[in-house]
This record gives structure tokens, C-alpha cells and sequence, in this order.
């Protein structure tokens, strides 16, 4: 693989979305530039009504830009697919499944038939189920494989759609605000079950989130957006703290402060202005 | 309840109407009356209080039902029927209600049945017609915008206005009962299961575009489950409606059924074995709504919020 390849796994270059509305066209996003490397954590931070979501579905390839492109494995992103895998804010699993069904549903498109551009042959049904039953354990939800999403808590709910995700083992994995309907106790457990995941699974991951200490704890890169409408990339902050990475012992680390001051900084200070005038 | 729906055009009322339909009337009036005394007879049985307001007011309300009932009998001069009287004459009918004496003279199951019978013909054609019809309509906009003037148009017609077409064109008095039914049953399962359609969350959509579903998965999996608590609402004021109509028909169209029972009642001038026909027609309804919110409520799932 060459470096290009690695460094550039996502490529953004210029894109601009424009929504047509009652009212005229909206500009939600422009001139996005942005790459993401292989194995990278990424999280698009920004006030609400920023764009980031926008950017977000963009990558995942439901909506396509008015300008601009995107590239994911130097592949155009024209639609979404199962390489893109999706984690939504609301979890999104489907009530009349079980868990087990919920993940089941993906690991069948993606393993039960044969792929033409990847040369793998279908996956009987024994190693379906049996890459389903990992997914889930995975994410620590064996017990709960057969309860339906109504029988069990938000935070179990959103780990089954993260097990869903990472089960079609997707290039990359995107997160629209995973935990922002949670309590902050499960908040914090499912961050760092979802470090010790990236850890062993070396995912690329974007992320988007308003929580600023979930951004520097997870993430390699910050990428803060400016207000909209007509958003775009204020500045792009990496995050160079040591994995694995604890939240108790990084709570008085200075360069953690450091970072965290960094983003406040933008989003309180230089940004806030931006929006009261909106 | 079956009006509340069936005067609501496609549109986001009527839309409201069959979501509430589903989710609060999901527990019917009789219920709350039954279980209540139960839970409160095994929880503690000197709870007097939550049993007297569990069975007191229903028993006030038949008492009052059958008091207005003797009053009005005694000021006719029993031309109504006392109750006790159409009580002792309600023993004798049901003490052989399969009995067959001729084409016109048989016993209350029999007609029962049959018009049990003409109400699930004419209500299966009409699902086999109205719910895929409704897929079609909720799925596609030019569908949609193509049939909603002629349902808003041909909807509110009485479906007995569309007898005499039945009659004319099916030359039996049979068919053309069963053609009302269809008819005005296949309205609400039109309008529920369209509204249904395009109601799936957008979120399940995708989820079926990231997951790259095949159009088959997409709908076992994700559209007829949605749908379906939507279809059931449907389904459910169809059969109410279809046994609401059913009694008027066969008034007109004769045969045997229970509609015709009371009509030949009335010619032998047997006021009692009306009034009991009144309270059989009444059950029967009541428990084939029951017996359908009972199935719809298993199938409502929990959605999600966005």
C-alpha cells in the first residue's frame, strides 16, 4: 500500500452542499478540505447547526455534495454501502428484530453472498451467525443477543448498533453523535469500551460529537467547524496524547488541558460571537 | 372511533387520527372494568375501593340501560317488550339457535354465520385489493396523487348507494351483498395502509441504504413491519364497518342472515327477537374488534425518536 493511500484514506477536496429550500437554496457546507489517514480517529466538533452531521452524511454517501468530491480508498463515494458503516444518533435498530437480527441483517448483505471486487466467496450460515454472535460479544452484549431494542436500555441499544457496524468490518466507521442521548456515567463507559474497540480493531473512524472531552479523548484529529450557515474547517487540532489512553490519569495531564483548552477556546471564544449574530 | 378516521382525508389529520388510533385506543373500554378487579382481589382483598370502582359503574350503567328500557315498555303498553319477557324469550332462541325449518325459517347461528360469512368475503376481497393498492399509493407519489381525488370522491358515498350497482351488475342478491361490503370496506384499508407507507421513518430507510438491503429485505424486513400496526388500524375499522353495513344490506337484499332476521321480525311484528338481535349484533362487533386490537397491539413495536 503506498503511503498515499494510507495517509489520504478519505480524501475531501472542496466540497460545498447546498440545500434547495422554500426560501432559496441554503449553503450548509463549504469549501471542505480534509483527509483522513488510515486508523485515524477523527471527530467533527462544532455548534449545533454547524454542518457536521452534513459532513458526515456525505461521507457515508446519503446525500452527494453539489461540489466538490470525495474520495474514500481512492474510490469516488457515490452511494452509501456497507464499507461505510453507520452509526446513528437515535441507534436506528429495527423494533421488531432482535439484537442478534438487527446485526444479523448486515452481516448478511455484506458475508452471505459472494463479492465480485473483493474475490470472497459466500459464508455459510454457521459462519454468519457466528461472526454475528462475535460483533455482539464484542460490545459485551451476549446476554441481551435475543431481547428486541424495546426490552433493553439506550446505552445497550446504541452498542448494538456500534456491534451492527462493526460486524459488516467496514474501512470506515462513522458516528453521528453516538452518545449524545445518553446519561453521562453510560456516556463514559461506552467511550472507553469504544477506545479499548478502535484499539484492537484499528478502525478509521470519523466522529461526530458537541462533547469536547469526548473529542480529546478519543480522537487523534479535532476538526472544528465554524458557525453556519455556509460552514467550514476553522482549525484542525491533532491530538498527540499517548494510547492507550485513561480518562482518570489524562483528567490532570497538562498537554490534556492543553487540548481541551484549545477547543473550548475556539468554540466559546472565537466562535460564539458568530452565532449570536445568526 | 370509526368515524373519527373515516371523515379524515390522507392528509396529515387523518394521519394523526390512525397513529392515535393505534397507539391509545390500543386498550378497549372493556378491559380496564375486568383486570383492575382481579389484580386488586389478589393484591389485597380489603381494597374495597378499587373494586367498588371497578365494578360499580359498569353495573350502573346496564341498570340504567334496562330501567330506561322498562320505563319505555311500561308507557307502550308492552308494545316494547319488558325486559324479563325478551330475557325469557332470548332462553328460548338460544336454546336452539342451529335449527332448520326451510330457507326462511332458521335458527340465530345460522344467521349469524351467514352473515359472518358474506362479511369475511366481501372484507377478504377487499384486503386482497385495498392493502397492496395501498402499498402502491403510499409508496409512489404519482400513485398517489392520481387516486386520492377519486377516493376522497367515491369515500363518503353511502355503501348502500352502491347496492343497486351490485345487484345490477352481479344479477344476485347474494354477490351484491357481499360488493357492499367490499366496497365500503376497502376505503380504510386503502387510506391506513397508504399513510402507513409513507410513514416509515426515515431512519430505517437508512439503515437499509447503509446496510445496501435488497429490495425484498427492504420490504419483509423494514417496510411491512412498519407498516403493518397502520394496516391492522385499517383492517380493524374495515370489519367494523363491514359489520355496521352488513345488517342494512341484507334488510334490503333478504336471504338468510342476521340483517334479514330482523327484518322478518319486524314483519311478524316479533319486537323481542329484535331487540335481541340488536344485543347479538352488538357482541358480535364487540368482539371482533377485540379480537383485532388484541392482534394489532402484538405487532405495535416501540419506534424510534428522531
Amino acid at each position: 500500500m503506498n503511503p498515499n493511500q494510507t495517509s489520504k484514506f478519505i480524501d475531501i477536496v472542496g466540497v460545498e452542499q447546498t440545500f434547495k429550500t422554500k426560501k432559496g437554496p441554503f449553503c450548509a457546507l463549504r469549501d471542505i478540505h480534509l483527509t483522513v489517514a488510515k486508523g485515524e480517529f477523527v471527530a467533527l466538533i462544532g455548534h449545533s447547526g454547524c454542518g457536521k452531521s452534513t459532513l458526515l452524511n456525505l461521507i457515508a454517501g446519503l446525500t452527494t455534495p453539489t461540489q466538490g468530491h470525495l474520495l474514500c480508498d481512492n474510490r469516488e463515494i457515490a452511494g452509501p454501502g456497507p464499507d461505510r458503516a453507520v452509526v446513528f444518533q437515535n441507534h436506528s435498530l429495527l423494533p421488531w428484530l432482535t439484537c442478534f437480527e438487527n446485526v444479523y441483517l448486515g452481516v448478511e448483505r455484506v458475508f452471505g453472498a459472494a463479492n465480485k471486487t473483493t474475490g470472497a466467496t459466500s459464508e455459510n450460515k454457521a459462519q454468519l451467525m457466528a461472526r454475528t454472535d462475535a460483533a455482539l460479544a464484542l460490545v459485551g452484549l451476549t446476554p441481551a443477543a435475543q431481547k428486541r431494542p424495546g426490552e433493553i436500555s439506550g446505552g445497550m441499544k446504541q452498542r448494538v448498533g456500534i456491534a451492527r457496524a462493526l460486524a459488516m468490518e467496514p474501512k470506515v466507521l462513522l458516528m453521528d453523535e453516538p452518545f449524545g442521548a445518553l446519561d453521562a456515567l453510560t456516556r463514559a463507559k461506552l467511550q472507553d469500551e469504544l477506545l479499548e474497540i478502535v484499539a484492537r480493531t484499528h478502525s478509521t473512524v470519523v466522529m461526530v460529537t458537541h462533547d469536547v472531552d469526548e473529542a480529546v479523548l478519543l480522537s487523534d484529529k479535532i476538526v472544528m467547524m465554524t458557525n453556519g450557515p455556509a460552514a467550514t474547517i476553522g482549525e484542525v487540532l491533532s491530538v498527540d496524547l499517548p494510547r492507550p489512553r485513561n480518562r482518570v490519569q489524562l483528567a490532570d495531564s497538562p498537554q490534556y488541558l492543553q487540548h481541551r483548552k484549545a477547543v473550548i477556546d475556539f468554540l466559546y471564544t472565537r466562535q460564539v460571537h458568530v452565532e449570536k449574530a445568526a | 372511533m370509526v368515524s373519527a378516521v373515516f371523515h379524515a382525508p390522507l392528509a396529515a389529520s387523518g394521519s394523526e387520527a390512525v397513529a392515535s388510533a393505534v397507539t391509545h385506543k390500543a386498550m378497549p373500554s372493556v378491559t380496564p372494568h375486568v383486570e383492575p378487579a382481579k389484580a386488586v382481589t389478589q393484591k389485597s382483598p380489603y381494597d374495597w375501593r378499587g373494586l367498588w370502582l371497578a365494578v360499580l359503574p359498569p353495573v350502573l350503567g346496564f341498570s340504567l340501560l334496562i330501567g330506561i328500557w322498562a320505563l319505555v315498555s311500561i308507557s307502550t303498553a308492552s308494545s316494547i317488550p319488558s325486559p324479563v319477557a325478551t330475557f325469557e324469550q332470548a332462553v328460548v332462541i338460544f336454546s336452539d339457535p342451529f335449527y332448520r325449518n326451510g330457507p326462511n325459517d332458521q335458527g340465530l347461528g345460522w344467521n349469524i354465520l351467514m352473515s359472518l360469512e358474506r362479511v369475511a368475503l366481501g372484507f377478504g376481497l377487499a384486503a386482497a385489493v385495498g392493502i397492496p393498492a395501498g402499498f402502491a399509493i403510499g409508496r409512489f407519489e404519482f400513485l398517489s396523487r392520481m387516486f386520492n381525488p377519486l377516493i376522497s370522491l367515491l369515500r363518503p358515498v353511502s355503501p348502500l348507494a352502491w347496492l343497486p350497482i351490485g345487484l345490477l351488475v352481479f344479477k344476485g342478491a347474494d354477490p351484491a351483498a357481499i360488493w357492499t361490503i367490499f366496497i365500503c370496506s376497502i376505503w380504510p384499508m386503502i387510506i391506513n395502509t397508504a399513510v402507513g407507507v409513507q410513514r416509515v421513518p426515515q431512519d430505517y430507510m437508512n439503515v437499509a441504504r447503509v446496510l445496501n438491503l435488497s429490495e425484498w429485505k427492504i420490504v419483509t424486513k423494514i417496510l411491512f413491519p412498519s407498516v403493518l400496526p397502520y394496516m391492522l388500524t385499517g383492517v380493524r375499522l374495515a370489519v367494523g364497518t363491514a359489520w355496521l353495513v352488513i345488517v342494512a344490506a341484507e334488510m334490503l337484499t333478504g336471504g338468510v342472515g342476521i340483517g334479514f332476521w330482523v327484518w322478518d321480525e319486524w314483519n311478524n311484528l316479533n319486537v323481542k327477537n329484535i331487540i335481541i338481535a340488536i344485543f347479538v349484533i352488538g357482541i358480535v362487533g364487540l368482539i371482533l374488534e377485540y379480537a383485532l386490537i388484541k392482534i394489532a397491539t402484538a405487532f405495535t413495536f416501540e419506534e424510534v425518536k428522531s
